[in-house]
C-alpha cells in the first residue's frame, strides 16, 4: 500500500500556496498601513510584523476575521547570549562574542519583540504576529481584553522578559516569587547552573543508524 | 426466662464487668472483621489486587499490625488547636462513645442482653446522633479550614438523614406494635404471612421502603459514599479527620466501622428477625418457650445477618463516586422524607385494616 | 467583556449582582480558602486561592510556579538533540508526545522528514502515549469524584500500554526516543502482536470505565451541567484537545493539520459534544481513548518496511528560521515555535503548552461554583502540573 522506502534527502519544491496567499491578501488589507512586513512560506506558515500602535488592534481585526483561536503571546530576546552558545566548549577559549543583534522573519529594529499566534479554527491556518517593543518603552498594548487567555501568556511574558503590557488586569508574577530581581528569560540573565559547573560542551554525539559509513562526509 | 446467660444471681458489680466487657466485645469485634474482610480483603478483590498478605496468613494479622502502627505514632495536637487542647481531644472519644451506647440496647439472644428497654429503638436513634456533637467538635476544634467544613457538611448531613432513619422506624414500630428490640424481634419471628409462618414475618418484606430508606440514611449517618462529603479524601482531604493522628485517629477509625457494624445490627434486628430464626421451626410460641441454646447461636446468627447487611454498605461505598452536598440535602428532604411518610400512613391504615 | 456572549455577560452581570446584594445583606466575611499546593485534587503542586462565601466560590485564582523548571531558558543551552530530554518532562504521562512536535519543528528548519516507517511508529508511539495518558485520566477521574476503585483499573491497564512503550524504546516515562531525522531503533520483535492484544484490552477497559463511572447517576449528576464552558470563550482562552471539542469546536489538529505523521492514513472519528461540561469533558476523553486503540490497530496494519533514519549530519546544525509546529497532544494542542540562527542549538524555544491555556480559564469557570465542584472542574480539565509550569 505504501512504498517501501520513502527516505528523501530534501523534500521537494513546495508548490504554490493558494490558500494562504489568499489568506495574507485578505490579512494586509485589513490591517492596512499597520502591517511592517509579512513573509509566506508556502504550505507551512505565515508571519506579519506590525507597528506597536496597532498592536491590539491586530488582534480586534484578526479576531473579526475568523482567528478566533488564541494561540499564545510571549516575546523573544534577539541579543546573542554573552555567555556563548550552547555548543561552546566551557574549557577552550571564549573569544570575541558576536553581540550584532540579528532578527529572525519579517525583522525587526529592536532588541525585543514579542510574539504571538492566532489561529483559524477548522481551516487551522495560522499566522505568527510579531511587533517590535522600544527600548525606552518596554510595553505593548495588552490583548488579553480581544483574547481571554492572553492574561497568563502576558503575565508570563512580563516577568520573563521584563516588557509591560498596558491595560492588563493584573500584571502580578505568575512564576517567580515577588520579590525575585530580574527577567530569567532575558539573554543576559545568566543561567546560574551554568556558572556554578561550565557545560563541558558536546561529548556525547550518539552514532545514527545507517550513518555508520558516511562518517566524514557529513557536514 | 428460665434460661439465663449472666445469672441475675450474680453480684451487680460483677454483672457490669460481664457487660462493659461484652460489650467492648461486640464493639470491637464486628470492627475488626468489617475492616479485614471489607476494607482490605474485598476492596482489594474488587480493585483486582490482592491486598495484605504479609502479616499472618492470607494477612488476617493486618490489622493488628496497623493498630501497633497508629499507637506507635506521635499524638499531634496542632498549634491553633492549643488554646482548646482538650476539647481536640475530646472529639473522638465522643464519637466513639455514641457507637458504646448504641450497643447496649441491641439484642443477642433471648436472654444475651445488656439492658430490655421498653423504648429501646427510640433511645437507639437518639444516641446515634451524638456522635455528630463529637464530629462538629473534631471539626471546629482542629482549627483548619478544611476541617470546619468537614465538619459542618458532617453537621448537616447527619442531622438531615437522621430524620429519614426514624420516618422508616416508625413503619417498624407501628407494625410490631412496641419501641423494644427484644420484642420487634420476637414479633418478627413469631409471625406469619397469611397464615403461613414458615419464615415468620420479617419486616424487610412489608417494609421494604422503609429497609430501603433506613439502609440509605445508616450510609448517610456513616458517612460513606456515596454520602461521604464530610470526608471527602479528593476535595476536604478527610474533613474533620485531617488534623488528628495517631491513637485518635486510630478511635475515628474504629469508630466509623464500629458503627457500620451496630448499625448492621440494628438494621437486621429491624427488618430481618435480628437473633431469631422463626420460632415455628421448633416449636416455640413465646420468648419464655426459646431454648437456651439460642443464647448462644443468637450473636452468630445476628453476626451473619449483620455481616451480610455490611458487605451491602461497603459494596456500595467501594464502587459509588460521591454526591456533592446539595445533592444529598435535596435527595433526604425532597425525595427521602416524603416516601417515608407514605410509607408511615400506608402501614398505619393497613395495620388498622387487618 | 467582549470576550463573552451577550447571554453568559447577562447571566454573569446578574449573578455578580445577586452575589453583591447578598453580600450586603448578610455582612458576611468570605473565608479564604488555599487548595494546595500540596492537595490530592491538584496531583502535583497547582495551588487554588479560593475565597467562599458558605461553600460558593466567589472568587477564584490558580496560583501555579511551584514546579517551574524553566525549560525555555535550558532549551538555550542545550544542543537541538538534547533537548527532547527535557521536554519529555513536561507532560511527564504522555512524555513520547512531547517530543514529537519539538522533533518536528527542528526537521522542518532543516529541511529533513523522516521515512515512512519512522513516521509510522512516531504516530504508534505517540497514541500509546496518549491512551496511557489519558488512561490514568479515566480512573483518577472516579477518585477525584469518590469513587476509588476505577483508578486501580485505570493502573492495572496503563502498565500494558508501559510496557509496550518500554519494550520499543526502553523508558516507561521518557522515552527519548525520538531523534531528528527518524527514530533511535526499529521497533523490537513481537511489538505488533503484544500491541494487538494490549489495544484489546484497552478497549475492554473503556467498556468497564463506561459502566462503572459514566453510567452511574451519582457521576452524572456531579458532572452535568458543571463548569460549562461555551464555544467562543473556550476558544478565546485558546483551551484545546478534549475540552474544545468537548464544547463543540469540531477541530483535531491529527485531522486536520498537514504534517509528516501518520494519522492521515487512518480513518478515525474526531469526538466532539455540545455541551461544554464536565461530562462532555470527560466523555470525548473517554471516546478519544477507544478511537487512539483504533488508530493503533489500523497503523500496525499498514506499517511500512524500510529504515527508520533519514539520512542527517552527526553534528546536527539547524539552519536559520523559524518554525512552529504543534500537535495534539494527550492534554491538547502542544506546540514549539522554534528559532534557529544556524548554530547547533535553538536560539529560542516557546513552548506553548495545553495545560497553561486549559488552567487559565479556571478563574472563569470556577465563580459561584460549590467547593465539589472545583475538584470536578479541574478533574474534567484535566491538567498535568509540569505542563503548566514547563
Amino acid at each position: 500500500m505504501f512504498p517501501l522506502s520513502s527516505t528523501t534527502d530534501t523534500p521537494t519544491e513546495a508548490p504554490r500556496d493558494t490558500v494562504r496567499e489568499a489568506e495574507l491578501a485578505r490579512i494586509l488589507e485589513a490591517l492596512g498601513a499597520g502591517v511592517v512586513d509579512s513573509l509566506l512560506k508556502p504550505n507551512d506558515d505565515m508571519w506579519i510584523r506590525v507597528t506597536a500602535e496597532t498592536w491590539r488592534a491586530t488582534a480586534e481585526k484578526l479576531k473579526a476575521l475568523g482567528y478566533t483561536y488564541f494561540g499564545y503571546v510571549s516575546a523573544i530576546d534577539w541579543l546573542p547570549s554573552p555567555f556563548g552558545k550552547s555548543e561552546d566548549d566551557a574549557s577552550g577559549p571564549s573569544g570575541e562574542r558576536d553581540s550584532t543583534i540579528k532578527q529572525g522573519y519579517t525583522g525587526g529594529d529592536t532588541r525585543f519583540q514579542v510574539i504571538a499566534r492566532l489561529v483559524q479554527p477548522f481551516t487551522t491556518i495560522g499566522i505568527n504576529i510579531k511587533v517590535d517593543v522600544a527600548d525606552d518603552v518596554m510595553a505593548v498594548d495588552s490583548w488579553s481584553s480581544v483574547f481571554a487567555g492572553a492574561n497568563w501568556h502576558e503575565r508570563e511574558a512580563h516577568e520573563m522578559f521584563g516588557i509591560g503590557f498596558n491595560g492588563h488586569p493584573d500584571l502580578r508574577n505568575m512564576y517567580l516569587p515577588t520579590d525575585f530581581e530580574g527577567h530569567p528569560m532575558r539573554k543576559d540573565f545568566p543561567l546560574l547552573a551554568r556558572i556554578v559547573k561550565p557545560w563541558p560542551g558536546i561529548v556525547d554525539v550518539e552514532p545514527l543508524p545507517g550513518d555508520d559509513e558516511e562518517e566524514g562526509e557529513a557536514s | 426466662m428460665n434460661a439465663v446467660l449472666f445469672a441475675s444471681d450474680l453480684p451487680y458489680w460483677l454483672q457490669s464487668i460481664f457487660r462493659v466487657l461484652g460489650g467492648l466485645v461486640a464493639v470491637l469485634l464486628p470492627a475488626g472483621t468489617v475492616v479485614y474482610l471489607f476494607l482490605f480483603k474485598m476492596l482489594s478483590f474488587m480493585q483486582s489486587r490482592l491486598g495484605p498478605m504479609e502479616a499472618g496468613p492470607y494477612g488476617s494479622m493486618q490489622l493488628f499490625a496497623e493498630v501497633g502502627k497508629w499507637l506507635q505514632k506521635e499524638d499531634i495536637v496542632p498549634a491553633n488547636a492549643q488554646p482548646e487542647a482538650r476539647i481536640f481531644k475530646m472529639a473522638p472519644l465522643i464519637v466513639l462513645a455514641s457507637t458504646f451506647l448504641l450497643v447496649v440496647v441491641v439484642p443477642f439472644g433471648p436472654d444475651a442482653l445488656f439492658t430490655d428497654f421498653e423504648t429501646g429503638i427510640f433511645y437507639a436513634l437518639a444516641v446515634s446522633s451524638i456522635s455528630v456533637l463529637g464530629i462538629l467538635i473534631a471539626g471546629w476544634a482542629s482549627a483548619n479550614k478544611y476541617s470546619l467544613l468537614g465538619g459542618l457538611r458532617a453537621a448537616g448531613q447527619l442531622v438531615a438523614y437522621e430524620l429519614p432513619m426514624v420516618l422508616a422506624v416508625i413503619g417498624v414500630v407501628i407494625q410490631a406494635g412496641t419501641m423494644n428490640l427484644q420484642q420487634i424481634v420476637v414479633a418478627q419471628n413469631t409471625g406469619s404471612m397469611f397464615g403461613w409462618d414458615g419464615i415468620g414475618n420479617p419486616y424487610v418484606l412489608t417494609q421494604f421502603v422503609a429497609f430501603i430508606i433506613f439502609m440509605i440514611s445508616v450510609q448517610a449517618e456513616l458517612s460513606q459514599t456515596p454520602f461521604d462529603m464530610p470526608i471527602a479524601e479528593s476535595e476536604l482531604v478527610s474533613g474533620y479527620m485531617t488534623e488528628y493522628s495517631g491513637f485518635r485517629f486510630l478511635i475515628f477509625f474504629i469508630g466509623e466501622f464500629a458503627t457500620a457494624g451496630v448499625f448492621a445490627m440494628i438494621a437486621s434486628i429491624l427488618f430481618l428477625g435480628g437473633w431469631g430464626v422463626p420460632f415455628a421451626w421448633f416449636g416455640w410460641t413465646t420468648i419464655d418457650s426459646v431454648d437456651n441454646w439460642m443464647n448462644f447461636a443468637g450473636p452468630l446468627i445476628l453476626f451473619a445477618k449483620m455481616m451480610a447487611l455490611v458487605f451491602f454498605i461497603m459494596w456500595i461505598r467501594f464502587s459509588s463516586p460521591r454526591l456533592r452536598e446539595d445533592q444529598l440535602q435535596r435527595f433526604a428532604w425532597k425525595v427521602l422524607i416524603p416516601i417515608s411518610l407514605v410509607n408511615i400512613m400506608l402501614t398505619a391504615v393497613l395495620k388498622v385494616a387487618f | 467583556m467582549t470576550m463573552l456572549g451577550d447571554r453568559q455577560q447577562l447571566a454573569y452581570i446578574a449573578s455578580q449582582a445577586a452575589d453583591a446584594r447578598v453580600n450586603v445583606e448578610l455582612e458576611t466575611e468570605g473565608m479564604t480558602l488555599n487548595i494546595g499546593p500540596q492537595h490530592p485534587a491538584t496531583h502535583g503542586t497547582l495551588r487554588i486561592i479560593a475565597r467562599l462565601d458558605g461553600e460558593q466560590v466567589v472568587w477564584a485564582e490558580p496560583s501555579a510556579g511551584y514546579m517551574h523548571r524553566g525549560y525555555e531558558k535550558l532549551t538555550e543551552v542545550r544542543t537541538f538533540p538534547q533537548v527532547t530530554a527535557l521536554v519529555n518532562r513536561i507532560d511527564w504521562l504522555g512524555s513520547f508526545a512531547n517530543e514529537v512536535p519539538f522533533i518536528l519543528a527542528a526537521e522542518k528548519l532543516m529541511g529533513v522528514e523522516a521515512p515512512s516507517r519512522a513516521q509510522h511508529i512516531r504516530t504508534i508511539l505517540f497514541e500509546l502515549s496518549r491512551i496511557a495518558n489519558v488512561s490514568l485520566f479515566l480512573g483518577d477521574l472516579g477518585v477525584q469524584l469518590g469513587a476509588i476503585t476505577p483508578v486501580f483499573f485505570a493502573f492495572r491497564d496503563r502498565e500494558y500500554v508501559l510496557n509496550l512503550i518500554e519494550g520499543a524504546t526502553g523508558g516507561r516515562f521518557h522515552p527519548n526516543f525520538d531523534r531528528i531525522g527518524g527514530l533511535k531503533d526499529d521497533l523490537p520483535a513481537g511489538f505488533i502482536d503484544e500491541t494487538r492484544i494490549v489495544m484489546k484490552k484497552l478497549r475492554t477497559f473503556c467498556d468497564q470505565i463506561e459502566d462503572l463511572l459514566f453510567g452511574n447517576e451519582i457521576f452524572q449528576s456531579r458532572t452535568r451541567g458543571i463548569g460549562v464552558i461555551p464555544k467562543d470563550v473556550a476558544l478565546s482562552y485558546g483551551l484545546s484537545g478534549a475540552n474544545l471539542r468537548a464544547s463543540g469546536v469540531d477541530w483535531d489538529l491529527r485531522r486536520d493539520q498537514d504534517i509528516p505523521m501518520a494519522w492521515n492514513k487512518t480513518d478515525f472519528k474526531v469526538i466532539t459534544h455540545p455541551d461544554g461540561d464536565s461530562f462532555a469533558r470527560c466523555w470525548v476523553r473517554l471516546q478519544e481513548v477507544r478511537e487512539s486503540t483504533k488508530i493503533v490497530d489500523q497503523l500496525l496494519d499498514t506499517i511500512p518496511a524500510g529504515p527508520v533514519m533519514a539520512k542527517v549530519p552527526k553534528i546536527i546544525k539547524v539552519p536559520e528560521g523559524e518554525a512552529w509546529v504543534s500537535t495534539e497532544n494527550p492534554l491538547g494542542e502542544m506546540g514549539y515555535y522554534v528559532v534557529s540562527q544556524g548554530d547547533q542549538g535553538p536560539f529560542r524555544v516557546k513552548i506553548r503548552s495545553a495545560s497553561f491555556n486549559n488552567i487559565s480559564i479556571v478563574p472563569w469557570l470556577l465563580k459561584g461554583v460549590y467547593v465539589p465542584d472545583i475538584i470536578t472542574i479541574l478533574a474534567s480539565l484535566y491538567f498535568i502540573l509540569g505542563d503548566i509550569d514547563r
